[in-house]
């Protein structure tokens, strides 16, 4: 359903991918909400995947004591709600992640301060 | 003059105060005088049908709120002579009094604006006439709650850049543009939206709480600006169930606009009540009553009844209504997990609760507090008390519809988070709920303008000019908080240590105690 509007209402989007220094991409650790919701990244899309969790992701999750105990073989990942297989090898845009796109990581076993999911 | 004047009744003067100051226009055609009053679709066919209860006249509102004003200054300059602030129970109290100025009063001039613009562009005088008063009553209340709390920015941190934060800092942005969004819609839309669904269904939860909080705690100044205002409200919300009324009974074809407006604006105010009961759980010393409680009573009950009374014109409970009954045991507690993550960038205090207090906390909240949040409140005060207190230094996830960090979970499940998404012209846009992603759906071409703050850090668009990014050792975190006017140390992080505790305590020493 359109706006309603008394003239023609067009107006450029705020977020489009060329105004940022890298696409973004979110991402969000399940069952630790400790890290109150998923976080906002700039990743250059040609960073190897590998390279998010060796360099990325320890700065953003490392406080967590569960962190140093994650088996990354048994991870799983989702993109949008669906189940997603990153090749560790190839580059975050070879893996098909566009500006904006949302993945999540369970870690198998690990749930969280006292079993409580934070 | 040697007149003799007829002395009108309450009526008459109400019909000559209103009616009796319209016309219609003779050089220019009705409709570009009045250029926004059918673009929405809403038809009005006999605006004297607009009828307003208090028939209030613009003589007799001078003279009452200049009566009450007066009583209201007299109380605030006791306050002020007597260092009213030193009998507030704790100075973590004084936290919600920054909440309030930071993000409650500026809505308050936002409603000034928005009731002026609107009641210029109604047709009927009845309903301009009674937008003009609540355009004056919304900029008194800011005016009054500015220099209510002004004692208090004497005193303590975090309320000497109030505006200045409205339109930078990042959950600000909240309320900022929930207001935004109402003030660009059409005359219609904005009085569902605020008269109707924020005062009228939602504005007990909003003022009881800060109110009561108040007096609870010792803050004679605030529960005094609640009382003058409070029969200002009452008339606010008179108009509200009118407006709706109103625009039911003009004609049928307005049930399903307006219908949509109540599903849209329900879920936007109750959104931004997340704020409110996060106040009312951790930030009050003294507790009223728990966040769970106040929903149940004045949002459920109140609410249960209003829309069976509007079911007979068609209009059913918004449709996220269950969703907002299924978020009472959780959303205080996740919200100031929000604020105790990323306290470094908000311009108040936030800390563990004591323990008298988790246990509050888990009397009001059996279903919820000791499995889901006890645990890892009482984490952060291990790792406090070990010096390594948690902060999270990268930049959440918003939905672009509420601003809102991505924090709530999904109904039913307090464990997961709660992922919606929609493709929009080649972008993904991102949700918090089914009802935000609804109200963007409904409307795309006006979201995809939302100036979502952690989208504009990452932009450059938060740094004071003349910055340079590219320098060696910037610290982007550091340039925003400077672009915020923050004051790093003592604005922000945990009240533990604050600048904050250690005056109040001494001020406090100093009113009890001789000093040698």
């Amino acid at each position: 359903m359109p706006v309603k509007a008394v003239k023609p209402y067009s107006f450029p989007a705020k977020d489009t991918v060329d105004k940022f220094p890298a696409p973004l991409l979110y991402i969000g650790w399940d069952e630790h909400l400790m890290f109150c919701a998923p976080h906002c990244i700039p990743v250059p899309p040609t960073l190897p995947f590998k390279a998010l969790i060796s360099d990325i992701l320890p700065g953003i999750y490392g406080y967590h004591p569960d962190f140093s105990q994650i088996d990354w073989s048994r991870v799983t990942w989702l993109k949008s709600g669906k189940p997603f297989h990153p090749d560790m090898e190839k580059s975050v845009a070879e893996n098909g992640l566009k500006h904006k796109d949302v993945i999540r990581f369970c870690t198998p076993g690990l749930r969280g301060i006292k079993g409580s999911c934070s | 003059m040697d007149t003799q004047v007829k002395k009108l009744g309450l009526k008459e003067r109400y019909a000559a105060m209103t009616r009796g100051l319209g016309w219609e226009t003779t050089y220019q055609p009705m409709e570009k005088v009045y250029p926004y009053a059918t673009y929405e679709g809403i038809k009005i066919h006999d605006w004297d049908k607009w009828v307003d209860p208090f028939r209030m006249t613009m003589d007799a509102y001078w003279k009452y709120q200049g009566e009450k004003e007066k009583k209201l200054y007299a109380v605030i300059d006791a306050f002020q002579q007597n260092n009213g602030f030193l009998g507030i129970t704790d100075a973590r109290y004084v936290n919600a009094v920054k909440l309030f100025i930071q993000g409650v009063s500026p809505l308050e001039y936002y409603a000034h604006r928005g009731f002026a613009q609107v009641g210029r562009h109604f047709v009927g005088e009845g309903l301009r006439v009674a937008c003009q008063m609540q355009s004056l009553d919304e900029i008194r209340h800011y005016q009054t709650q500015t220099h209510a709390i002004s004692t208090y920015n004497k005193y303590f941190n975090g309320m000497h850049h109030s505006l200045h934060w409205f339109d930078r800092v990042w959950y600000l942005s909240v309320p900022k543009s929930f207001f935004e969004d109402a003030l660009t819609a059409g005359p219609f839309e904005y009085l569902t939206s605020i008269s109707f669904s924020f005062e009228y269904v939602l504005t007990n939860l909003l003022f009881v709480p800060f109110m009561s909080g108040a007096a609870y705690n010792g803050d004679l100044a605030t529960v005094t600006f609640g009382f003058s205002a409070q029969s200002d409200e009452s008339r606010h919300m008179t108009l509200g169930i009118e407006a709706i009324k109103f625009m039911l009974e003009q004609d049928p074809d307005n049930v399903p606009i307006v219908q949509r407006w109540i599903d849209k604006w329900f879920w936007r105010g109750y959104r931004v009540l997340t704020l409110v009961g996060m106040m009312m759980d951790y930030m009050l010393p003294k507790r009223v009553m728990s966040w769970r409680e106040a929903w149940e009573i004045y949002g459920e009950q109140n609410g249960r009844a209003l829309f069976r009374d509007l079911a007979r014109y068609g209009i059913r409970e918004p449709k996220g209504w269950l969703d907002a009954i299924d978020g009472k045991d959780h959303i205080s507690h996740q919200a100031w997990n929000t604020f105790y993550n990323y306290n470094a960038a908000a311009p108040f205090h936030t800390w563990v609760p004591t323990d008298e207090e988790l246990d509050w906390l888990s009397a009001k909240y059996p279903n919820s507090f000791d499995q889901y949040y006890r645990p890892r409140l009482e984490f952060y005060r291990e790792q406090h008390r070990a010096g390594n207190r948690f902060y999270n230094k990268t930049l959440p996830m918003l939905c672009t519809v509420c601003q809102i960090p991505m924090l709530f979970t999904e109904p039913g499940d307090p464990t997961t988070i709660c992922y919606r998404e929609t493709d929009y012209q080649g972008d993904k846009y991102h949700f918090c709920s089914d009802h935000c992603k609804e109200i963007f759906e409904n409307e795309p071409e006006k979201y995809v303008q939302s100036w979502l703050p952690v989208h504009q850090i990452y932009q450059g668009n938060c740094f004071k000019p003349g910055v340079d990014p590219t320098q060696p050792g910037f610290d982007p975190l550091m340039a925003v908080f400077d672009y915020y006017d923050l004051d790093f140390g003592r604005d922000n992080l945990d009240f533990e240590g604050s600048e904050d505790q250690k005056h109040f305590a001494a001020w406090r020493g100093q009113a009890l105690q001789n000093t040698v």
